[in-house]
């Protein structure tokens, strides 16, 4: 009746998965009683759950990514403190069936439910309304994105308490990850969790690519476009063209797993490599789709907080696209060591490191735009200063580990780990905070606390090359990744170290949450009652913070780059308009119902319970079609409604 | 300044150096020309990398708002000349680093063996769960987590895994290589000093993972000899029944030899890797009912 889930799969004689599962419980039941007490639950139905207002989604992806950015971090300081203790013959605390589980749902989180939906939140928020535009072109179909992926996220932290999670590492590579050796359910909670949420992720990049290429206000042509939106164009473009290689990767893994075929097995004509190969033409190009928008956000708060255009907006552009193209060519430099002949490898170790000519290209433009200008320091731009300073030094690593015999020695080592964080916070995240510090006054209409987010900037910037410059190094002295416990005592100060720096990050993210706090509590003194704070050149300025649902009463006409810009410099901002009435997209249950049916089928499968998983694919797919079936998707908003609102907004 | 910064490498490496082992400390040809070209690789970055972090701080600083010396512009945001440089030294960079890529890659191919005056030695090396079986097929010997090798000799590896993917890698004498099953792969190091060095598994390969460590001592002729001798003497074979309890999963295995190999057992091995009648085969999936890892 209930397949394999029984009574054994909640871990009664392991406290510490236990008791952080218990915890959670207990905070989702406050949260939920809360709700209740203040009567939140309609407002929270009718604007943010049944939402399909591009901003509203943008914002739960931010809040989803930055949830799981907590749990993403637990795993990794417990790695750390792992690490620390467990030298010489010690043990530490955590068992290898246990410590297995967190450094491999480490790397899943952090990637698939933290950076992206960080990432894919800020495109969904500022994309539309960079573009000029009311919403993205899909707007339902965006709604079922972001529930698909918290869908994903749901069943992942599920593994904590009912089961156990994947001990295959993040890649997941056969032939460790197929039955005979990873039998149990881990392995499945990592594949439907990524299948599910991978669905949305694919949805999301044909939803980017559709706006951006079709709705653009008017007068806005490719190259008038702001820098952000090209980047978002390339990772959508990325998404579209690598996530159904994960999605068919992972589907023959499964076959492997729930059919007993044979792709990747080690016997019976299957090939363990061809997983490999597959896993980084998708796993490569995923850095890219990653690092693409925030280089984005770096470029957009370098132009506005030097109170300079860009520098070289063109070569910005096609070094983008080269990055996008080139991004695909290079994925078997994630296995130099598999034994290729050196004409290969040098091949593939030269094209990685051509990736690094348009990124060079993409730091010079960023500091040329600080040439000349007048750098006003705010939380953004401590960001992308930091940012600049600790991606070279990461890109020097990276090109380093280009070079297939250098490969050879660090390949795997701590050195290979302390390279691709030192690209991912210092890259990815550091943007994504300052993007999100950015954009945040547009979102809510009250800037956040600068102070607060000084002090985690630097715990950010001060915790990274503490936890991490340790790791250089111990790479260098043959420690290799993932070990339970580590035999050479010599290594422990540096280990030591790195626990350090990893609790300089903790006080980071608390400075974070204080920042929230603080700023929702003195939000009355920061409201910004202009819509641009910050002197900004982009059309996300020139509708009020917070934007009305419809983003603009009257589409810009866009003349130049930097449309806003111009439109201040030649005094067209506070034109008075006449308002026609605007067509908006009802909301939708359908995003949140497709996922709970998605969520139930994906755990059934898991658990091999296959009626519930049948039934549960039905619902799912009986409520798309109910909802593609009503005819009642939009409703008008009057031209009295839009100027009185936009009195209201400028009153 | 490339001399600087390589100076200031070297200095930085071998004070690394002398509290550790490790590919900062080579005992073999391949590890030391490893360890060059990574220092000239990162050399010729740092050419470039150092004055960018340089002008970024200095930029930054300079051009803060509160600057009232600053020179400003607004309209500065493109400059023929200035872009014609800022494509050109990164192109410049990786046309350099192409060019030692392109040799290094094939100078040091693992396949490539080792020219040196001493006969090769062959040894077969499978990965098992957790551990590491070494065979000497022209001594017809084998030993588990210990690896033997003459001083001064190429050593020419064969390397196969009976279970998942493991890379066998020895950081003071070099290249590492995966261990794939059913596959393969070719390996040539040379130990120039006689010692003793850490080697392991670089590629997570289950729960023993931690402890699939091996000692690779080089010794000099004589005694290498000397232990073949001995092992020789000692232990028992490793016929197919004893091979079978080795390939049974254990974690922390010491080290032991056996004093005889059956003839192309590292052939059998793969072969039965590849039929599916060793650990792989899936075909229970729907079945039976699913081992747990604590039964």
């Amino acid at each position: 009746m209930l397949g394999r889930l029984t009574w054994a799969a909640i871990p009664f004689n392991e406290p510490l998965p236990l008791l952080s599962g218990a915890v959670v419980v207990i905070v989702i039941l406050g949260v939920l009683a809360l709700i209740a007490v203040k009567g939140w639950a309609p407002y929270l139905w009718r604007e943010w759950i049944t939402s399909v207002d591009h901003k509203r989604i943008g914002g739960m992806y931010v809040l989803l990514g930055l949830l799981m950015l907590l749990r993403g971090f637990a795993d990794a300081i417990m790695m750390r403190t792992q690490q620390a203790i467990a030298v010489g013959n010690a043990q530490g605390y955590l068992p290898p069936d246990h410590y297995d589980q967190i450094f491999s749902a480490h790397g899943v989180i952090m990637i698939f439910f933290v950076a992206m939906p960080l990432v894919i939140g800020l495109m969904n928020f500022v994309v539309p309304l960079q573009l000029g535009v009311r919403d993205v072109a899909f707007p339902r179909l965006n709604a079922v994105s972001f529930w698909l992926t918290a869908s994903g996220a749901l069943l992942i932290n599920l593994s904590l308490v009912i089961g156990n999670f994947a001990r295959t590492t993040w890649w997941n590579y056969p032939p460790l990850s197929e039955l005979a050796f990873s039998p149990d359910v881990g392995v499945d909670y990592y594949l439907w969790s990524i299948q599910i949420s991978g669905i949305g992720t694919l949805l999301t990049g044909v939803n980017f690519v559709t706006t951006i290429l079709k709705l653009r206000a008017p007068g806005m042509t490719y190259f008038r476009m702001p820098v952000f939106c090209w980047t978002a164009l390339a990772t959508n473009m990325m998404i579209v063209a690598v996530f159904p290689i994960l999605t068919a990767t992972f589907g023959m893994l499964l076959l492997d797993r729930y059919l007993g075929m044979h792709f990747f097995t080690n016997g019976a004509g299957g090939n363990p490599m061809m997983y490999v190969n597959l896993f980084w033409a998708w796993g490569h190009p995923e850095v890219y789709i990653l690092i693409l928008p925030a280089f984005g956000v770096y470029s957009e708060v370098i132009a506005t907080f030097s109170g300079k255009g860009l520098f070289s907006y063109r070569s910005m552009v096609l070094a983008t696209l080269g990055i996008c193209i080139l991004s695909m060519m290079v994925w078997l430099h994630h296995f130099f060591t598999m034994g290729a002949g050196a004409d290969v490898n040098a091949v593939f170790g030269i094209m990685s490191s051509i990736i690094g000519v348009p990124t060079g290209v993409k730091v010079f433009n960023w500091l040329f735009t600080m040439y000349r200008g007048k750098v006003v320091f705010t939380t953004p731009v401590l960001y992308t200063v930091g940012f600049m300073v600790t991606f070279v030094i990461g890109g020097l690593t990276g090109v380093l580990l280009a070079v297939p015999p250098v490969d050879f020695e660090l390949h795997n080592s701590a050195f290979l780990v302390a390279h691709f964080h030192n690209v991912i916070i210092g890259g990815v995240l550091y943007g994504a905070l300052a993007g999100y510090n950015y954009w945040f006054p547009k979102a809510f209409g009250f800037t956040l606390d600068e102070r607060w987010g000084k002090a985690s900037f630097w715990c950010w910037l001060i915790g990274f090359y503490l936890a991490f410059t340790p790791l250089y190094v111990l790479g260098l002295m043959g420690m290799t990744r993932r070990l339970q416990h580590i035999a050479d005592p010599s290594w422990q100060p540096l280990l030591l170290v790195a626990e350090l720096g990893a609790v300089v990050i903790f006080a980071g993210i608390l400075c974070q949450i204080v920042q929230l706090y603080v700023s929702i509590r003195t939000r009355e003194q920061r409201r910004d009652l202009t819509g641009d704070p910050w002197n900004g050149r982009t059309l996300e300025w020139a509708t009020s913070s917070p934007p009305p649902a419809y983003n603009f009463a009257v589409l810009p006409r866009v003349e130049t780059l930097d449309a806003f810009w111009q439109m201040k410099q030649t005094g067209q901002v506070s034109r008075e308009r006449t308002y026609e009435a605007i067509k908006m997209p009802h909301n939708s249950a359908i995003g949140v119902v497709t996922a709970f049916f998605a969520t139930i089928t994906g755990f059934a499968l898991i658990w091999h319970i296959w009626w519930i998983a049948i039934l549960g694919i039905l619902a799912a797919v009986v409520a798309m079609l109910f909802s593609g079936w009503s005819d009642e998707r939009e409703r008008e908003v009057t031209a009295t409604e839009i100027s009185e609102m936009e009195r209201a907004a400028r009153a | 300044m490339r001399r600087g910064a390589s100076a200031l490498l070297l200095i930085g490496a071998t004070a690394l150096g002398g509290c550790s082992q490790g590919v900062l400390d080579p005992k073999g040809p391949i590890a030391s020309a490893e360890l060059l070209l990574m220092l000239n690789a990162t050399a010729i970055m740092l050419v470039v990398v150092v004055p960018v972090i340089l002008a970024t701080l200095g930029f930054a600083w300079w051009y803060r708002a509160s600057n009232l010396r600053a020179n400003r512009s607004q309209s500065e945001n493109y400059e023929g000349r200035i872009e014609f440089v800022t494509w050109s030294i990164p192109v410049l960079v990786v046309i350099l680093l192409s060019g030692v890529t392109w040799i290094g890659s094939h100078d040091l191919d693992p396949r490539a063996p080792i020219e040196a005056k001493a006969e090769p030695l062959r040894v077969d090396v499978v990965a098992l769960d957790w551990k590491w079986l070494f065979i000497y097929p022209d001594r017809r010997i084998a030993a588990v987590n210990e690896l033997v090798i003459p001083v001064g000799t190429p050593v020419k590896f064969r390397l196969t895994s009976a279970t998942v993917m493991n890379s066998f890698f020895i950081p003071q004498l070099g290249s590492q290589v995966y261990a794939m099953g059913g596959m393969t792969t070719h390996l040539n190091l040379l130990a120039d000093k006689a010692g003793e060095y850490p080697g392991f598994s670089a590629m997570f390969s289950g729960d023993g993972f931690s402890d699939m460590r091996f000692i690779a001592k080089a010794v000099s002729p004589a005694d290498f000899e000397a232990w073949v001798g001995k092992a020789r003497s000692a232990g028992s074979a490793l016929d197919d029944a004893a091979y079978g309890e080795l390939a049974k999963p254990s974690k922390a295995v010491p080290p032991a030899t056996y004093s005889a190999v059956a003839p192309g057992l590292f052939q059998h091995i793969i072969e039965r890797t590849v039929t599916g009648s060793e650990a792989g085969d899936t075909n229970a999936a729907l079945c039976s009912p699913p081992r747990y890892a604590g039964d």
